[in-house]
């Protein structure tokens, strides 16, 4: 170090105050627009946020209102029990068809008391009533066999058309193109309206109701689905949030440092990246055809899903571990406490919020899972509710999401709405999850 | 300094306590201790000083075997309490830590109520049958870490809401209450100011009445304040040992005399 340049005076030596040099205004200016690309990242962000939420919820809010009909149905004894004991189990041998007239004789009953003139023939009429309006008369009277010889009030369904019509899906201009549905059913419909005797209200069948047919949307519901994502929830948790905080707390506090537990770590690092469809393979290959277990059944995709929820409950369990400060580890076994009187009596209470919050959202991520239920057989078409745990675990059941991409692959434009009301149903208990989340986060957490 | 007062200072000599033979210790390949050998006495309270980094704190933390809780921490050499080797395979460290208790040096209370703090340590070893017994305990020691006066009244408030120096002092109750008979110390009033580091030293004097006490701290006057004997550690290497008054006044060694005339570390 011989060399003896001279030093080179900075510029802004004799510099006032009052006015900034170069290299500061500079220096404000690019602060200025790295504030103003945070900016218009944050309103990209919450732009894209609110053009989806308002999109689902126009498409989606209107599958929680439902159209219905007033109709009071006689149901003649000798047509429906013939025998005339009224034995469910004999009153069982008259299927749908049979109550069919029914309907459609209570419809033109009911237009006719109500003093509304009509040009459509019967079977237009009872066109304008839900197919699905049979097998619910029908159960009905099965479950209730003393209405038979009476002449009872029944709400049905009105038909997916006419539904569409009060929701402004369909108006007289596409009615004329469409063979489902006539204009003039849909004048009458306004007719009924005016008469008290057909209403648009609040829609719990969409929550309740199984799944409904390709031709029936007015009468498909979520009740499957919810159930069969809530048994998977309840899988996901029994099983991934034991085995996953269990082998945090040995792979933080207990595992020694060597190459296998390096390796062990890469590996859990890494399966929380592997694509979900994955898991639905190996869940397919290992659980159905090796094990044996059911298709379709949420005890499969519970397993699936708790195999996929296991990285993400791991890795937030441990940074959680590790966010506890070494002194209180020390503190413990300072007193001569063992490692694992420090881990349960310390480490993990305060630790607890992290965990909470790891596995909720590890929950959400499975809830909202599609792929991997696909190759496991729950997008098939379940109508029967799968019963109580543990039991029920092994029924076929569907789940949200599935439901979703099920019902957006129908014809009927009808299905898109249903699909949105699925969305805002799904997006609702993530939300709820989240704010449990949150909430847990708060009530456990302790300063130090 | 002043010295009279230093070399007045009753060294009555107790029984030993702790004795280091050989004491090697290796954090992966550095040589933190080089073959220290060192006999602490009871009864008496036994400050280790030097520059940073040089190990006392590592040594401390070999007598109640904090360190097999860092991996690439390997201790070498004998270390006998009362003449039995802690390194013996029939040692348990959770007992012998139950028999030497430690004070850190950032206090680190419990994110619990003052009450649990201080039982913590007779709840997990069983030393009270009842509720009753255990009031006694938790009492006993806080009075000893003469906190019970300040917070008899709110003992179920958290441990973490007291003061810097009560939490200290609170850290020290509850490594009282265990019942040890060996106090470390591992510059316990650095994260302190001058009142709750005199609070704590009074304390430190009280204790050596049962304890066995050994300090470690970078401030020199709290040495001699504070301590019979004084250990001065230099690169990992213990220069020399003896009686307190002798180390401030006649220090044998040049790298002593050079530290404790600040003219190092």
């Amino acid at each position: 170090m011989t060399d003896t340049a001279p030093v080179p005076v900075p510029e802004r030596r004799n510099g006032s105050l009052m006015t900034s040099d170069r290299r500061t205004a500079r220096r404000n200016a690019a602060e200025k627009r790295f504030r103003l690309y945070g900016l218009a990242a944050i309103g990209v962000a919450a732009t894209a946020l609110v053009i989806l939420l308002a999109s689902i919820l126009a498409g989606g809010l209107s599958a929680f209102q439902q159209t219905t009909i007033q109709l009071q149905v006689e149901l003649p004894a000798e047509r429906l029990d013939p025998e005339g004991n009224r034995i469910p189990v004999e009153m069982a041998s008259v299927t749908t068809f049979g109550y069919a007239p029914l309907l459609r004789d209570a419809m033109v009953a009911t237009l006719a008391d109500a003093g509304i003139e009509t040009d459509l023939d019967a079977s237009d009429l009872a066109d304008m009533v839900s197919d699905e309006s049979v097998a619910q008369l029908r159960n009905y009277v099965l479950a209730n066999p003393e209405v038979v010889g009476s002449t009872i009030p029944v709400e049905v369904l009105a038909s997916g058309r006419i539904d569409g019509y009060y929701k402004g899906r369909v108006t007289a201009l596409t009615a004329e193109l469409d063979r489902n549905v006539d204009p003039a059913q849909l004048v009458l419909a306004d007719a009924l309206k005016d008469a008290g005797l057909l209403e648009t209200g609040f829609n719990w069948r969409f929550l309740t109701w199984p799944d409904a047919s390709d031709t029936r949307p007015e009468a498909a519901g979520l009740g499957v689905a919810i159930l069969g994502s809530l048994y998977m929830m309840l899988i996901v948790l029994c099983l991934a949030l034991p085995i996953g905080v269990a082998a945090s707390i040995y792979l933080e506090e207990f595992a020694p440092q060597n190459r296998l537990t390096d390796i062990i770590e890469v590996n859990i690092s890494n399966l929380a990246a592997v694509p979900s469809i994955v898991f639905g393979i190996l869940g397919l290959a290992i659980f159905i055809n090796w094990v044996g277990l059911p298709q379709s059944a949420p005890i499969v995709g519970g397993l699936v899903l708790t195999l996929m929820t296991l990285p993400t409950i791991i890795i937030a369990t441990r940074a959680a571990l590790k966010a506890v400060p070494p002194s209180i580890r020390d503190a413990a076994l300072g007193l001569g406490a063992s490692r694992m009187q420090a881990v349960f009596h310390h480490v993990l209470p305060l630790a607890m919020p992290g965990i909470l919050t790891g596995t909720i959202i590890g929950l959400a991520q499975a809830l909202g899972e599609t792929a991997p239920l696909l190759l496991i057989g729950m997008v098939a078409f379940v109508r029967e509710y799968p019963d109580a745990p543990p039991e029920g675990l092994f029924d076929p059941a569907s789940a949200l999401p599935v439901q979703v991409f099920n019902w957006t692959q129908r014809s009927d434009p009808a299905f898109v709405e249903r699909a949105s009301g699925a969305i805002i149903v799904l997006l609702l208990f993530l939300f709820l999850m989240n704010l449990t989340a949150i909430f847990l986060r708060r009530r456990f957490e302790r300063r130090w | 300094m002043n010295d009279m007062r230093l070399t007045e200072r009753a060294t009555q000599m107790h029984d030993t306590k702790i004795a280091a033979r050989g004491v090697d210790v290796f954090y992966g390949d550095t040589h933190a201790i080089k073959s220290v050998d060192v006999e602490i006495a009871d009864k008496t309270v036994t400050a280790f000083i030097g520059p940073s980094g040089c190990g006392k704190s590592t040594f401390l933390r070999c007598i109640n075997r904090m360190n097999d809780t860092i991996p690439i921490a390997r201790v070498e050499g004998e270390i006998l309490i009362d003449g039995e080797d802690i390194h013996d395979p029939r040692v348990d460290p959770v007992q012998l830590r139950a028999k030497v208790g430690m004070v850190f040096q950032k206090p680190n209370p419990f994110p619990k109520s003052i009450y649990d703090n201080v039982a913590y340590g007779p709840r997990i070893h069983g030393l009270s049958r009842n509720k009753a017994d255990l009031d006694v305990i938790v009492e006993d020691a806080l009075r000893k870490a003469a906190l019970w006066d300040e917070v008899k009244d709110r003992l179920a408030a958290p441990g973490t809401g007291l003061s810097g120096g009560q939490q200290q002092r609170l850290c020290i109750a509850r490594a009282v209450a265990t019942g040890p008979e060996i106090l470390l110390m591992d510059e316990p009033c650095s994260a302190l100011d001058p009142i709750a580091t005199d609070q704590v030293e009074n304390l430190i004097h009280e204790l050596r009445r049962n304890f066995s006490v050994v300090i470690v701290t970078h401030s020199m006057s709290q040495a001699s304040r504070v301590s019979q004997r004084t250990a001065y550690f230099h690169l990992g290497e213990l220069v020399e040992f003896g009686d307190t008054g002798d180390i401030f006044t006649n220090p044998r060694d040049q790298r002593t005399e050079n530290y404790i005339t600040g003219r190092i570390g």
